[in-house]
């Protein structure tokens, strides 16, 4: 029977096609593509409204501070005072608008005219490297500092201020938390020895971690005129950030599966290749899960000890913003924490990708 | 003298009022080239009695003697295959089988060694395999990739913990006759745990029964004198075969038995039913 219909199959002249065509005809299960259209639906749907309950709400408190500013005109300065008040709240002038919570569409506006601010201001930089490419060819021959730019950073350039930040950051956390944590988890003597060190420090105020790493950086830079806030913030965000990888790198070590042990040492593996073949690889997932959240808290105390440190990053503009109290002030803060949180999101995605790379099914019975 | 000797071995866990005794009095010796299997049932002490043989543990008295030195530590001389297999997940059937390889003779040259992983994966019929990870293997390819990497050690003795446990029917037959096979190339010793009162009569010259624990300990030996290369479907028909099998059998029973009539004491179970994270 199973013989016959391979016959049959084989006189079809154009048998040869069809795998072909199944390869080449993208794999578009019904199920599939309604089920990932669903989802994106989804998504769109509670973007929008979310969008459109932040435009009702800026709305309403809009309102509120309009009704209460003709008020006090009305009260203050005369029926006359509160007609004109509301003329000119109504024609949009910038002298006298309501200061609230802003609306998507100032938020869209804040975040094009600071693109176009960036536009502005890197064209302005590439004039002076040329006007002043000369001079500083003669300075670096003198053997003197070239002069550089130092105008005011753009808000492209306070971003990668502040990733670079969270970056050098992240890598002190890495340095210091991954081999203090192995060490730690190898050694159950250790492990109690250093237990209330972490036990009281973790739990640390970023704002008291800043103001540790001040009184030490202040002191380690006397007699340098250098601006020293990018140190002072980047170590910070990294000795408030590293404690859970500490606790997971040492967690990781110190419960490897009792098999892979007995396999170390039925193979009579060395220390060192014990814990670089053995224990390094077995508790991997962990150390990542650790660095994954060391990643995260990094990115959310950032603002905070950039803010304190004056560091030119997300920090700083937030907080100056609010101090500026300019009319589209309120609705850069809200572009900023847009970036903050759609930034954060990527580098969580990008470290749960690196995460999954490395590791195993540790569940399965291997 | 003989090849491995377990002399009034005792073994406890625990301290004090706490502790139990696993084994108590296990007296067994082993000659090169023997194929001993030990039976028993599950619980009995079984991985123990193979932990105190391959170096794991210590024994809380008495003494193991290998080639009549007493076991202090593992050994090369000494391949174990693990029960649950215990390869590295993260590394693939050939560098599993390297390290141990690179352990085992950490003067060869690398082309060497790497012949020689060739070598035994290509025994155990696991070449198109050699770059794939444990998780992409089925059990009866993971335990071949154990057997490759202890036998790959070039060991003088094989300690064999319940290996085939975890496969199905068809595939334990298989791997039985390429463990028999391998076995009987250089006739190294071996010495094989398992549940399986057929297996080890298929596979061993002597079967000696692990009465269970606690305080387990190792009942009288059965020889099999039955000529190798031995025919599974032929042993069916060989009257050896039916009387010693009926004989363990009926000794394990009768243990068996006497286990259920010492155990009578009844257990109060606490009133617990599992909770609910739906509700």
């Amino acid at each position: 029977m199973e013989q016959e219909i391979i016959l049959k199959k084989d006189r079809q002249p154009f048998s040869f096609v069809k795998p072909l065509v199944a390869k080449l005809t993208p794999k578009f299960n019904r199920g599939d593509l309604l089920g990932s259209l669903k989802k994106t639906g989804i998504t769109v749907i509670s973007i929008l409204l979310f969008i459109g309950l932040w435009h009702w709400g800026a709305k309403a408190l809009y309102d509120v501070e309009a009704d209460y500013k003709i008020e006090k005109a009305l009260t203050e300065r005369g029926a006359e005072a509160a007609a004109a008040e509301r003329a000119c709240i109504a024609s949009g002038d910038s002298s006298c608008q309501p200061n609230t919570l802003p609306s998507p569409s100032q938020v869209w506006a804040s975040l094009q005219s600071l693109i176009a601010d960036h536009k502005i201001i890197k064209a302005d930089k590439a004039a002076f490297v040329e006007k002043m490419a000369a001079t500083n060819a003669k300075l670096t021959a003198k053997g003197k500092d070239p002069i550089v730019y130092t105008g005011r950073a753009s808000f492209i350039d306070i971003v990668f201020t502040s990733i670079r930040t969270v970056f050098a950051g992240f890598l002190l956390a890495l340095l210091i938390a991954v081999p203090i944590g192995i060490i730690i988890g190898l050694s159950a003597p250790l492990r109690s020895a250093f237990n209330w060190f972490i036990q009281v420090f973790k739990p640390v105020s970023p704002v008291v971690w800043y103001l540790l790493v001040f009184m030490i950086v202040k002191t380690l830079y006397i007699g340098d005129s250098t601006d020293n806030a990018f140190v002072i913030s980047f170590i910070s965000v990294g000795l408030c950030a590293m404690w859970a990888t500490l606790v997971n790198t040492a967690m990781g070590v110190s419960s490897v599966d009792k098999d892979y042990i007995n396999v170390a040492k039925v193979l009579k593996l060395g220390t060192f290749q014990k814990v670089f073949k053995v224990i390094l690889p077995s508790s991997l997932p962990l150390i990542f899960t650790g660095l994954r959240i060391t990643l995260s808290v990094a990115w959310m105390v950032l603002i905070a000890i950039e803010l304190l440190a004056q560091s030119q990053g997300l920090g700083l503009f937030v907080w100056e913003e609010f101090q500026n109290g300019a009319n589209d002030s309120n609705s850069k803060i809200i572009v900023a924490m847009f970036v903050i949180g759609i930034i954060g999101f990527l580098l969580d995605r990008f470290m749960l990708t690196v995460q999954n790379m490395v590791s195993f099914n540790k569940n399965e019975a291997v | 003298m003989a090849y491995l000797e377990l002399n009034n071995v005792y073994k406890t866990y625990g301290e004090g009022t706490d502790s139990t005794e696993v084994l108590s009095n296990i007296n067994l010796t082993i000659e090169e080239g023997e194929f001993v299997a030990i039976v028993g049932f599950t619980g009995s002490g079984k991985t123990t009695l193979v932990n105190l043989i391959n170096g794991l543990l210590k024994p809380t008295s008495g003494e193991v003697l290998f080639k009549g030195k007493p076991v202090i530590d593992t050994s090369h001389e000494r391949g174990v295959i693990f029960q649950n297999y215990s390869l590295l997940p993260w590394l693939t059937v050939g560098q599993n089988v390297y390290m141990a390889v690179k352990e085992a003779f950490p003067k060869e040259k690398k082309s060497v060694l790497n012949q020689r992983v060739r070598d035994y994966v290509d025994m155990v019929n696991l070449t198109p395999a050699f770059n794939k990870r444990p998780k992409e293997l089925s059990g009866g390819m993971r335990q071949r990739v154990a057997v490759a990497r202890a036998l790959a050690m070039d060991p003088e003795m094989i300690i064999m913990d319940e290996p085939l446990g975890a496969l199905d029917a068809l595939t334990r037959g298989n791997l039985q006759d390429e463990i028999l096979h391998i076995w009987s190339k250089d006739k190294r010793t071996a010495l094989l745990i398992t549940n399986d009162v057929d297996e080890g009569i298929y596979m061993a010259d002597r079967i000696i029964p692990l009465k269970p624990g606690p305080n387990a300990t190792l009942g009288p030996e059965f020889k099999i004198a039955i000529d190798r290369p031995r025919d599974k479907t032929a042993l069916n028909d060989n009257p050896n075969y039916k009387k010693t099998r009926n004989a363990i059998i009926a000794y394990l029973m009768d243990i068996g038995e006497e286990r259920k009539s010492v155990s009578a004491t009844e257990y109060v179970l606490p009133e617990i039913a599992p909770k609910s994270f739906v509700a």
